[in-house]
């Protein structure tokens, strides 16, 4: 009784440790995240870089002001939420589908090739996949219209055009994260208890009963889940994407909140403004994660710790 | 029927995700005059190493590879460093650690709300960091969303080894290598994987810290040199070559080789990725 006592004593008294173990992670999130965040402020001030934050003139709301006076303003919060929506969409059918498709499948080999083939766009960059688009989708040389010209279709200028744009966007992100994110519902369709298949059988159900009455209610709770998180990536509609395939000329349908925070910013410095836009976007998002964690948990009983 | 339409299918999508690097392949194969003339699609015209001659001549590409690796192999290491004590002490059970709720929510609270980028610009800049290799380290040293997903495998763990080896007498970080680290193989090569091409895949940090292009890492080089061509970065001494490079090959060879060590790494820790991110997104 005594050494289980000291036991749990000589517990106790190592808490200090435990402080000093996560010490380092917390500072560096202090410096990296939390100032940043106080930084924010920048977008009330006229911000001037030799007087710092902390004593840089407050003019109230004249960034925002500013901000709203930007010919393509609310153009570009337009074509965040439609590149976004879209992708989220997209990016939640195409994985069941592909995952219920692989789940017909027995053979482990064949499956297992399958799934390491079309994870892998997912680990490449968007300078390198950028750079392979540019080549494949250009309209006088790329493999894509050499392949439509086959069937009478004039080339398209697929990243010059602006009515086509964002559903490249769409595609060629697609193309890239659908295999990822086929792994989630791959684990769900493990877990689904296999005598459901066979009473299933029993009863007469075919394939398609089979998927309709015993994997799709199996896998309901996953997808919940990814529909409800998804809300948050709502204003998300992919910076690395369309900094790497964006021009000019697409601005009107591809020019997204956060390239012209980049431009406003890190290009013109005008750090107030460029602050203003993207303190806009820290609160919106932030209402629509905590909602998204609020539905999640309400709708499919997770939460994140 | 349906099965063989299936598989088909299948065959089909999965050959659709790598037909483009196979094409990239092809054309850093070929001779400039085969990939100028657009007749290149999945097998090499003209074979040649022509293009991986000139890149490998190209000081640039050689020293921001290097840059690169540096990068990947520091960074990624001080990003396990950091999520394995943080995943332990988050992993605590909170009736023996009052604190874990307050730290959780520390944690939590960074992923709710960021200063985006312009803020957390300045910020390294006011810290001194503009223009140093750190700049593309310290910034997202901390993972909170791996740090997450380790705690979670780690609670999953049975609690018994914990207390048997804490009442024994053995401290947190014996306690955290001897008994969690190794039973947490999976959730570590998830993090790895994501740690490795997290930082051979980062271009942006480069982007906005540095100013130096000789500083640059590949993929802020490449980013540089294949999506905005930038004349005044091409020396004298390309010119000359690009005769007998079409610019084509020697990009598709660029794109290959920075493509390359992911390709290596990632049988590696495909095996593992699928339990680890799945016991890693319950929470225990």
């Amino acid at each position: 009784m005594d050494l289980l006592r000291n036991g749990i004593e000589s517990i106790k008294n190592r808490n200090g440790a435990l402080h000093m173990m996560i010490l380092p992670a917390v500072v560096l999130l202090i410096i990296f995240n939390y100032i940043p965040l106080f930084g924010l402020v920048i977008a009330f001030q006229k911000y001037n870089l030799f007087r710092g934050v902390l004593h840089s003139e407050w003019i109230g709301l004249d960034n925002f002001r500013f901000i709203l006076e930007f010919p393509d303003i609310y153009q570009v919060i337009w074509n965040t939420f439609y590149i976004a929506i879209m992708k989220i969409i997209a990016g939640l059918i195409v994985p069941i589908i592909f995952a219920l498709l692989l789940n017909e499948v027995k053979n482990a080999f064949f499956k297992r090739s399958i799934q390491t083939v079309v994870y892998f766009p997912h680990f490449l960059s968007w300078v390198l996949l950028g750079g392979i688009l540019i080549d494949i989708l250009s309209p006088s040389s790329g493999l894509v219209n050499q392949f439509l010209s086959v069937f009478g279709i004039k080339p398209v200028f697929f990243l010059g055009d602006d009515t086509v744009f964002p559903y490249v966007l769409v595609a060629t992100d697609t193309w890239k994260d659908f295999g990822f994110g086929t792994i989630i519902y791959l684990a769900a369709l493990t877990n689904i208890d296999q005598t459901q298949y066979e009473a299933a059988v029993i009863d007469g159900a075919g394939r398609w009963k089979q998927t309709l009455y015993v994997t799709l209610p199996g896998m309901m709770p996953v997808i919940i889940l990814m529909m409800t998180l998804s809300l948050g990536n709502v204003l998300n509609a992919g910076f690395d994407q369309i900094f790497n395939l964006y021009s000019p000329i697409v601005y009107k349908t591809g020019d997204i909140i956060d390239t012209l925070v980049y431009r406003t910013g890190l290009i013109d410095r005008q750090y107030g403004p460029a602050a203003a836009i993207g303190f806009f976007k820290s609160i919106i998002s932030f209402v629509l994660i905590v909602a998204s964690y609020k539905l999640a948990d309400k709708y499919a009983n997770y939460r994140i710790f | 029927m349906f099965l063989w339409f299936n598989i088909i299918f299948l065959i089909a999508t999965a050959i659709l995700c790598i037909l483009p690097i196979l094409n990239v392949l092809a054309v850093s194969f070929s001779s400039s005059q085969y990939a100028s003339a657009n007749v290149v699609s999945l097998w090499p015209k003209g074979f040649t190493f022509n293009a991986y001659d000139f890149v490998a001549n190209k000081p640039e590409f050689i020293r921001s590879f290097l840059i690169a690796v540096k990068v990947t192999v520091v960074g990624t290491l001080i990003n396990l460093l950091l999520a394995l004590p943080t995943a332990y002490v988050l992993s605590r059970n909170e009736q023996k650690f009052r604190w874990r709720t307050i730290y959780v929510w520390f944690f939590v609270i960074t992923m709710l709300f960021n200063g985006g980028l312009i803020p957390t610009y300045l910020t390294v800049k006011e810290v001194g960091l503009l223009n140093n290799f750190l700049a593309l380290i310290l910034p997202g040293a901390v993972q909170v969303f791996n740090v997450i997903l380790l705690m979670n495998f780690f609670r999953n763990l049975p609690k018994e080894i914990d207390e048997a080896s804490l009442v024994d007498g053995a401290g947190h970080w014996t306690n955290l290598l001897k008994i969690y680290a190794p039973l947490s193989k999976p959730a570590l090569a998830t993090i790895t994987l994501f740690a490795i091409v997290g930082h051979w895949n980062n271009w942006f940090s480069g982007i906005i810290y540095l100013n130096n292009p000789n500083d640059y890492p590949l993929q802020t080089y490449l980013q540089t040199v294949i999506i905005k061509p930038d004349l005044s970065i091409i020396s004298s001494n390309d010119l000359n070559l690009l005769s007998t490079v079409n610019e084509r090959t020697s990009k598709a060879a660029q794109i290959f080789l920075a493509t390359l060590p992911i390709l290596l790494v990632y049988p590696f820790f495909q095996k593992y990725f699928m339990t680890g991110l799945v016991m890693g997104s319950v929470k225990g």
